[in-house]
């Protein structure tokens, strides 16, 4: 069991740090879905196979490809070389502590850890999908409609901004796209991402 | 030792062949303690490895002579009786080929795709039930499981079109996998409604739950109600997208592509490709079989003493027939028409029949005269109305009229 954690560990480890520091964007992001694959394995090895199998779908199944697409239709060629550092990494680190802080403290508060529920409980309790699904519909209902809401409001927003672009440009279906993808805008943020995401999709 | 070894080989065999329970017990029985766990894993493992590469070798040579006998020719027939050693001299093809790699690609992510797509294909493999007690592994979240293995053979079709540094290759990729994220929306959600009518994500429990024959004659197969019929068509279609099948061979399109992702690929890359392709197109027929035709399950009460797996593999080799008849018959679809096919209708229609596969579970309590009857028509009327007016408005209202054949006839 510990030599296991000890390979997944290391295998996460090392893609992640892989995945921040490797020149080619495209390599980085192969990196990152190794990084989300190892998540998964720990998940299954803590015996949780439903939030394992999910990460796997949700995270190497489409994050990663969205993130593949992204640098695919936002970048033309290689760029120009910059250092692997960048010049703001001591606010960067500074931040990284700080949320790192902020979540174990959410953590080691929660009721989870504290010591009287754990006693309460015999044994490690095994969640099944069921139950799972349960909880779900039932307790956790309210916040998960939320995020369905949420989530439809961002593909509405995406479809919108892609609506507009078509509007403008005299191009429509895939020519547009063709001479988008010959012409990349420069521009790296996440909303013209996940437009063209949305782009190509539609 | 050895004889106990032998003893318990013969007896696993032999349950195996009847389907009876637990038949890696008395084998096992024989071993050390500390190795039973790898051997019972190694044991599971073996069989899936042999039977479906040795199913793809059948499966080239059926299509083949299939798309040889739709275009009124003979097919491949110089290699064995009937050209029955044709995948044999191809396998042997492949590996005498050279292995040619483009001097500007990404060496290592071009090994490495062919490798990281058969995988996660392989591993689909390990939750179908094969029969009553062939099953390799019953996971809880099963069908979660076989998703989210399939999912990732996404990102290595993207590594081989990304690493061949070739336009053709890029290209191939970006069409396969816009395909790919389109057709799995319709492809899980026509699979949801079975998870709502078994109420298990089990693929083990979802079959359980196809047992028993109505008045001893028609077995109650998803594929038999309104909400199940439509939601196989629905399955079959996204499958042959998710497959890369014709007609959605896009990716692939011969005559506008090259050869898609593969182009930069030789020898027993290619090979590898190829054979995940086909491999993929097993796992989702054999997940369609258990979704929606009953899996292990036979099709009449008296040809239960007929063992599981040769019913469950008839019906794959049914369906893979089906796909190949499909390509034999379907012409390539346009990049838009392939996907507003998936966008405009199967996603709708797939939408519709989860509330339809809602009314058929709770009108399961109807208990008022010919309550079966009006339960079936409502059902069927929900499904049918909005596909002819959903066809007929993506038509644009084109006049449907006879072809007229000028060469053909």
């Amino acid at each position: 069991m510990q030599i296991a954690f000890a390979i997944i560990a290391a295998l996460t480890l090392v893609s992640a740090i892989a995945a921040m520091s490797l020149r080619n964007l495209v390599h980085c992001a192969l990196c990152l879905a190794l990084a989300f694959a190892g998540l998964a394995a720990f998940y299954l090895q803590l015996g949780a196979a439903f939030a394992g199998w999910a990460q796997v779908l949700v995270y190497i199944g489409a994050v990663a490809i969205l993130i593949v697409f992204a640098i695919l239709l936002t970048r033309s060629g290689e760029g120009t070389p910059q250092p692997i550092l960048s010049r703001s990494w001591g606010v960067g680190i500074a931040i990284a502590v700080l949320v790192f802080g902020v979540l174990a403290k959410a953590i080691m508060s929660s009721s989870l850890t504290s010591n009287s529920l754990l006693q309460k409980m015999p044994s490690k309790p095994e969640p099944t999908v069921h139950q799972i699904g349960d909880q779900l519909m039932t307790r956790y209902v309210l916040p998960l409609e939320i995020i369905g809401l949420l989530l439809t409001a961002a593909a509405i927003g995406a479809v919108i901004i892609a609506m507009k672009d078509a509007g403008k440009g005299q191009l429509t279906g895939p020519r547009a796209k063709a001479t988008q993808m010959e012409i990349p805008p420069q521009s790296n943020n996440a909303s013209s991402a996940s437009h063209e995401l949305e782009e190509v999709r539609s | 030792m050895i004889g106990e070894l032998f003893n318990g080989l013969m007896l696993m065999i032999w349950k195996v062949l009847t389907d009876q329970p637990d038949p890696k017990a008395d084998f096992l029985a024989a071993l050390p303690e500390r190795a039973r766990p790898l051997v019972a894993a190694i044991l599971s493992i073996t069989p899936i490895l042999m039977i479906f590469p040795g199913l793809f070798a059948a499966t080239t040579w059926l299509e083949r002579k299939g798309l040889g006998r739709i275009q009124n020719r003979l097919g491949p027939n110089r290699v064995g009786p009937f050209g029955w050693f044709q995948p044999i001299a191809d396998g042997l093809k492949m590996l005498t080929k050279e292995d040619i790699v483009p001097r500007n690609a990404d060496k290592v992510v071009h090994f490495l795709a062919p490798v990281v797509l058969l995988v996660p294909t392989l591993l689909a493999f390990a939750v179908l039930p094969y029969g009553r007690n062939l099953v390799p592994i019953n996971l809880d979240a099963g069908m979660l499981f076989f998703f989210a293995v399939g999912a990732s053979t996404e990102l290595s079709i993207f590594m081989a079109g990304w690493a061949s540094r070739n336009k053709y290759s890029l290209l191939g990729a970006m069409r396969a996998i816009a395909q790919m994220i389109s057709y799995e929306i319709p492809l899980i959600l026509s699979s949801v409604t079975v998870i709502m009518i078994a109420g298990s994500l089990s693929l083990v429990a979802i079959v359980q739950h196809q047992a028993g024959y109505t008045f001893g004659l028609v077995p109650h197969w998803y594929v038999l109600t309104p909400w199940g019929f439509a939601g196989f068509v629905i399955f079959i279609i996204a499958s042959l997208a998710e497959s890369n099948r014709s007609p959605f061979d896009l990716p692939e399109a011969e005559s506008e592509l090259i050869a898609g992702h593969l182009t930069e690929y030789s020898g027993f890359k290619y090979a590898l490709f190829f054979l995940a392709e086909y491999l993929g197109m097993f796992a989702m027929c054999g997940l369609a079989t258990t979704l929606f035709l009953g899996g292990w399950r036979a099709p009449l009460p008296f040809l239960e003493i007929v063992p599981g797996y040769i019913w469950f593999f008839g019906k794959l080799i049914l369906l893979v027939f089906l796909f190949i008849w499909i390509r034999g018959t379907v012409p390539r679809l346009r990049v838009d028409q392939l996907l507003n096919l998936a966008w405009k209708f199967m996603l709708p229609m797939a939408l519709l029949n989860l509330i339809v596969a809602a009314i058929w579970h709770y009108t399961g309590a109807w208990d008022f005269p010919s309550a079966l009857l009006w339960r079936w028509l409502l059902c069927a009327g929900m499904i049918a109305g909005p596909y002819y007016w959903l066809g007929r408005g993506l038509t644009g209202r084109a006049k449907l009229v006879k072809r007229n054949y000028r060469f053909a006839d």
